[in-house]
């Protein structure tokens, strides 16, 4: 099982604190386990014969093992936390790792909130249970093996009642156990329907209203409500029965310790001490079974996490890491014969593309969406590799370099603005942590964010959520275009970074970014006409391939797709 | 054992202005559910606790009958259970007195071998002889064993009974209360103005509604019954002991204090700790959230190092305080059980004396070191009860809040609005704001014929949402009046006014259902056929019919199956089979790509024939063509008129058309001018 193996694996490097937990917990039970037998002897030993001095000693010794089952039980709670968090800290580490090393493309496969879920709450999954298996685990079997040592050997007369009561016990739970599992399953997707509907109605607000559609929302809820409720109680029923049923379990065994127990005591064949130990091991002991099955419900649950994370653990990174070679002296960028295609999609998004966008120059690409836009842009930065043809900077292959040489030369603003929680300085240091406050706020003032940051209480040091939430998508936008000037690269990708923002801004922005990039080389992608009519070259994408190549004026008179482009953002007569 | 159901990631920040809600991406949200069985989630504090307290047992007062007949259940189970020790202890005796009579003459009277011992120099073992009723040479009675034990199994067997059938019933009335409390809830959602949504984070409120709820359910469920449970058992347990010893029963209830005292400080210690683990539990999640959704930018600059070394500082942080959190909690086990035997050996030995001394007998010892057993475990209980209540309480109180917002106004009377409406509207002074402070509509008014096609324009800000919702009645004028056909809407229901107006907004909301179902929403009583035809005449029917499923391809939250565009081709379809006599239309600006974004307006176009139209306009085309533009400026209508009238005017529109739409001009031109 994944599980098992995950947890031994990780478990390795801290057997010494497992030892100590198995010595502790085993010696904590054997106390906890001679307590009775000591209290037998009190009444064989002290009070059938009326020794009150045996009474004495026995209780010193009884609480002298107390306290040493008290010291041994905290101690194997310390290793055991210790090790289990130890276990959870390393497993994280190396998801987080692990994820890190993976390209863009495992990434995607996988989807980025799973790849969360799994580095945080799977982990947790697995540590609780590490946890759980160190204090309780553990102690059960020693304590149910203990016990019936124990019981046997106060009399092994009585011994059929452990057989007979233990598996009974065990049946009993598990059989709930076996039949709640399921449907507590069931009941979490029924909460999440509930919750998923009212989810709905609270995004859908406006739209409901709007329809007049209050009604048809409440029958569509109840429905789900009921069906939650009727779960619940069937789960209920089910589970009311647990404790009265373990109850019954529990005192059938203590009269049938008293009837046959007294028998035998009666025959001459046990004492009346032992007859009372007797009855507590046995009772420990199923006490002990009563954990041990609640504990294995838990396994289930960490099992799924466990193989969730597996799945992360065991996968390959799909980019071979070269140490890099020397620098390019130039930076033009230039695609040759590239052929890319998503792993298991029918066709290539990106088909033999070629062209060149030379350093000093604008180069944009145009086309529909899913025509390999942004897939073409993050070729660049080696997110990932084609699977034919050459990505080259200044006639490098960029898989010849190493990851801090490819972002050194590049500057990327992606198709989604995101924004890291800190301040909008710390974002702006992302690419070049060594940029001055001078250099800051030009970046600013070129990228159109500096009047909007100069009138924050706080400016550069205004604090940022995460994600960039607490600011607006038009200056989310521009903030990630002031991080890409800030870190001064050679090559500025902007992946449809101004389509926030209005036509005057747009209009600015790149007046003011073509003075700024100078010598660099730009490549944009845009879907609005008049951000990219003053490039010096567009390309035309149509289902990954390049369809075009020209300027404006050119492609105006010459290709179809970039006219049709053109038409559709400009009016809508004939239609309607 | 704490349930922390799903816990929902703050959402975006609802805009603290309402007015041209931003485009609002959503957040990545962590899904599935995370249970820390151990720790839970950090406690929150009840503001009010008692009053709360007083209105979440409120909710059980339709069943008070059956919660009543609960609570009796419980007690009658408790006393049986807690008698029960005390007959084992009296079989116990039967044993006991039979195995010493076995071992003594036939025949002989106690009393005699009392005297006996007693001038033997025995004088302790005379006093206990003396204590029991041993028959001198009989053995066990067996006749008495077995109806001792008989009772015994039958007070058990009673009272486990009694438990189950209390447990079934309070489950089956949890489960109406919380059902009950749900439809409330969403009842009350329906009934609250839209401005109480736009005003609070949506990520706090689905918080509040969902798992709220689930933590009421679950303190509800499991607090209450054994809350009452423990506390009879303890009182129960007391007695009792007190009844067989009160001098052994002093001993025991020394426990008492010091299981508290445990309890207490390390607990509240352990609370701390769980406080710092959460603490860096959130703040380790923020660094794993962030760097994966913002991968590839920390790859395109190279920023795995830091990212993987900050990583690991909070991970290290985060060890050390869940190390902490659990050794300490861990603690609370050992050391009660160490109290509870500590109490067992004191039971034990000071039993074994009084009974070697003839001032107890043997059953009545063992009965009792049962009794001591049981009594710290419900103490035990007790103090994760309280945690739970707790919890419950803080998560009822946030519910309640919601319960008691403020709802919109009532309805009043109505007057039949003649069938379908021609389509006639009318502002007259309206006046309209969301905080009495901060005036953001003021004194529009305008009139807008049948059929008609309205553009808004404006820069951000400048109340154009504002002002469509005004028509579909979402928020109530704060002066004036708009009127429907020369009917002032508030003389109709919102219902009435709602059921005339088709609107298409930006974000488009599409419920998690099929296709079909989603356009069917429109109106409810259309058939395929017609939702087919409005699936034609929208553009939507193209690609539904490239899906493998077709109509019937499930639309799921995330939706992964249809892209932004072909979203909003199926809310137009769903506003165009609603057929309504007025439309609201809501231009997008997001970047739909340049075909789907020339289909949507094809869409709306075959939408807007015939229909009076107020449309939020964004494209120069529909602004055109527009028989009225309204030119909106920090919530006022600054100009009106047609296009061709305001570029004349050389106002405000001339300027927003100069900066706004200069690029798509000289464009147009240029267009123009190929084509000839």
């Amino acid at each position: 099982m994944k599980l098992a193996r995950l947890a031994f694996q990780h478990a390795r490097p801290y057997w010494a604190w497992i030892a100590a937990v198995l010595v502790l917990q085993l010696a904590s039970t054997i106390a906890a386990l001679y307590l009775p037998s000591l209290n037998a002897q009190i009444i064989d030993l002290g009070i059938s014969k009326g020794d009150t001095g045996f009474i004495w000693n026995t209780g010193t010794t009884m609480v002298a093992v107390c306290f040493v089952q008290l010291a041994t039980a905290i101690g194997g709670i310390y290793f055991g936390a210790r090790t289990a968090m130890a276990i959870g800290r390393d497993l994280r580490r190396e998801v987080y790792h692990r994820v890190n090393a993976l390209g863009a493309l495992d990434v995607s496969r996988f989807g980025t909130a799973t790849l969360i879920t799994r580095n945080t709450n799977d982990v947790q999954q697995v540590q609780m249970l590490v946890l759980m298996a160190l204090n309780f685990m553990v102690s059960t079997p020693i304590m149910c093996i203990g016990g019936i040592v124990m019981a046997l050997r106060e009399d092994v007369g009585l011994s059929w009642l452990v057989w007979v009561s233990v598996p009974l016990l065990f049946a009993v739970v598990g059989f709930l156990v076996v039949k709640l599992l399921p449907l507590f399953r069931d009941m979490q997707g029924r909460i999440d329907d509930v919750n998923g509907v009212l989810r709905e109605q609270i995004t859908g607000i406006r739209v409901i209203r709007a329809f007049v559609r209050e009604k048809f929302e409440a029958e569509r809820y109840r429905a789900a409500n009921l069906s939650l409720t009727r779960v619940s109680v069937r789960v209920g029923n089910l589970f009311v029965l647990m404790f009265p049923l373990i109850m019954m379990i529990l005192h059938l065994a203590t009269a049938a310790v008293l009837w046959f127990g007294g028998e035998r005591v009666n025959a001459g064949q046990m004492q009346v001490g032992s007859l009372t130990a007797f009855l507590q091991y046995l009772l420990q002991i199923l006490v002990a079974v009563m954990m041990g099955v609640f504990m294995v419900m838990m396994i289930p649950r960490a099992a799924i996490s466990a193989e969730r994370l597996d799945e992360v653990l065991s996968a390959q990174p799909s980019l071979a890491v070269p140490a890099g070679t020397e620098l390019p002296t130039g930076h033009a960028v230039e695609f040759s014969g590239v052929t890319f295609g998503y792993p298991g999609a029918e066709r290539p998004v990106l088909n033999n593309v070629s062209f060149t966008a030379r350093a000093g120059t604008t180069t944009a690409i145009v086309g529909s969406t899913g025509s390999g836009k942004s897939t073409l842009l993050n070729l660049v930065p080696r997110l990932f590799d084609p699977q034919e043809g050459t990505v080259c900077i200044g006639g490098v292959d960029v898989s010849e370099l190493n990851r801090r040489q490819v972002a050194g030369l590049v500057g990327l603003v992606p198709q989604k603005p995101y924004l890291f929680s800190g301040t909008i300085a710390s974002n702006l240091l992302f690419g070049r942590p060594d940029a001055d406050n001078d250099e800051l706020w030009e970046a600013l003032r070129v990228a159109q964010a500096k009047d909007f940051v100069a009138e924050k209480p706080k400016q550069l040091d205004a604090p940022i959520a995460q994600g960039g939430t607490n600011v607006s998508g038009g200056q989310r936008q521009r903030l990630c275009i002031a991080r890409a000037l800030a870190a001064r690269p050679q090559i500025f990708l902007f992946d449809d970074s101004f389509s926030a923002l209005d036509v005057g801004t747009d209009q600015r922005l790149r007046e003011s970014l073509h003075e700024a990039t100078g010598g660099a080389t730009v490549i944009i992608v845009a879907q609005r006409i008049s951000t990219i009519r003053e490039a010096d070259h567009i390309i035309v994408l149509d289902n990954g391939e390049v369809v075009g190549a020209g300027t404006h004026d050119e492609l105006l008179d010459t290709n179809d797709t970039y006219r049709e482009i053109v038409e559709s953002q400009l009016s809508i007569e004939g239609v309607a | 054992m704490a349930r922390t159901s799903k816990r929902q990631a703050a959402e975006t920040n609802a805009p603290q202005d309402p007015a041209d809600v931003e485009l609002q991406e959503p957040e990545y949200q962590p899904t599935g559910s995370d249970g820390d069985m151990f720790g839970g989630t950090p406690a929150k504090k009840a503001q009010h606790f008692w009053p709360s307290v007083k209105r979440l047992v409120g909710l059980l007062r339709p069943e008070r009958a059956q919660f009543s007949l609960v609570v009796a259940l419980v007690a009658l189970s408790v006393v049986l259970t807690v008698i029960a020790p005390k007959i084992l202890g009296a079989a116990m005796d039967v044993i006991f007195n039979g195995v010493m009579g076995a071992g003594l003459p036939a025949g002989v009277p106690l009393e005699q071998l009392v005297a006996a011992a007693r001038a033997a120099g025995h004088g302790q073992y005379a006093d206990m002889l003396a204590k029991t009723s041993i028959i001198p040479g009989q053995g066990i009675d067996f006749v008495q064993l077995s109806r001792l034990i008989a009772i015994v199994l039958s007070l058990y067997m009673v009272a486990s009974t009694l438990m189950w059938l209390q447990g079934f019933l309070l489950n089956a009335l949890v489960m109406r209360v919380v059902f009950r409390l749900r439809e409330d809830i969403e009842r009350k959602l329906n009934r609250l103005p839209l401005g109480y949504f736009d005003t609070r984070q949506r990520g706090d409120l689905m918080s509040r509604v969902t798992n709220d709820v689930d933590n009421i359910q679950a303190a509800l469920q499991q607090a209450f019954s054994q809350l009452v449970q423990s506390a009879l058992t303890v009182l129960g347990i007391g007695i009792m002991m007190f009844i067989v010893s009160w001098q052994l029963a002093l001993i025991a209830l020394i426990a008492l204090p010091l299981s508290a005292v445990i309890a207490g400080v390390v607990g509240s210690r352990s609370q701390k700790l769980f406080a710092a683990q959460w603490k860096h539990t959130g703040s380790l999640n923020g660094h794993v959230e962030e760097t994966f959704s913002g991968l590839e930018l920390v790859r395109a600059y190279g920023r795995d190092a830091e990212m993987l070394a900050e990583f690991d500082k909070r991970n290290e942080q985060l060890f050390k305080a869940s190390f902490g959190a659990q050794f300490v909690s861990g603690m609370i086990m050992p050391a009660m059980q160490f109290v509870s035997y500590l109490s067992y050996v004191l039971v034990a030995v000071v039993g074994g004396l009084r009974v070697a001394t003839g001032q107890m007998t043997l059953g009545d010892a063992t009965a009792f070191i049962q009794y001591s057993r049981e009594f710290s475990q419900p103490i035990g209980e007790m103090a994760g009860i309280a945690n739970m209540i707790q919890s419950g309480v803080a998560s009822a109180e946030r519910t309640f809040e919601i319960l008691d917002a403020e709802e919109q106004l009532a309805e009043e009377e109505s007057v039949a609005l003649p069938g379908q409406s021609d389509g006639q509207v009318r502002f007259e002074n309206v006046a309209f704001s969301y905080s009495e402070t901060t005036p953001l509509i003021q004194d529009v008014t305008f009139t807008v014929q049948p059929g008609e096609t309205v553009a808004i324009v404006g820069p951000t800000g400048a109340g154009k949402t504002t002002l469509v919702n005004l028509v579909m009645r979402f928020y109530e004028l704060t002066g004036g009046r708009i009127l429907l056909d020369g009917i002032d809407t508030r003389r109709l229901t919102r219902e009435q006014v709602r059921s005339q107006v088709g609107m298409v907004l930006q974000d488009a909301w599409l419920f998690e259902g099929t296709i079909r179902e989603n356009i069917r929403y429109g109106r409810l009583d259309a058939s395929d056929a017609e939702i087919v035809a409005a699936a034609e005449a929208t553009m939507v029917d193209r690609f539904v019919r490239q899906l493998p499923e077709g109509y019937d391809t499930v639309i799921d939250a995330d939706g992964g199956t249809v892209s932004a565009g072909e979203r909003q081709l199926i809310t137009i379809a769903r506003a165009f089979i609603a057929n309504p006599s007025l439309l609201i239309l809501d231009e997008a600006t997001s970047s739909v790509d340049t075909r789907t974004e020339l289909l949507v307006q094809h869409a709306m176009a075959a939408l807007r024939t015939d229909r009076t139209s107020f449309v939020i306009a964004h494209r120069l085309s529909t602004i055109r063509d527009a028989h009225t533009i309204l030119v909106m400026e920090d919530g006022d209508i600054v100009e009106h008129g047609n296009h061709e009238e305001l570029l004349a005017r050389r106002g405000a529109y001339y300027t927003l058309y100069r900066t706004q739409f200069r690029g798509g001009r000289e464009l147009e031109g240029e267009v123009a001018a190929e084509a000839h």
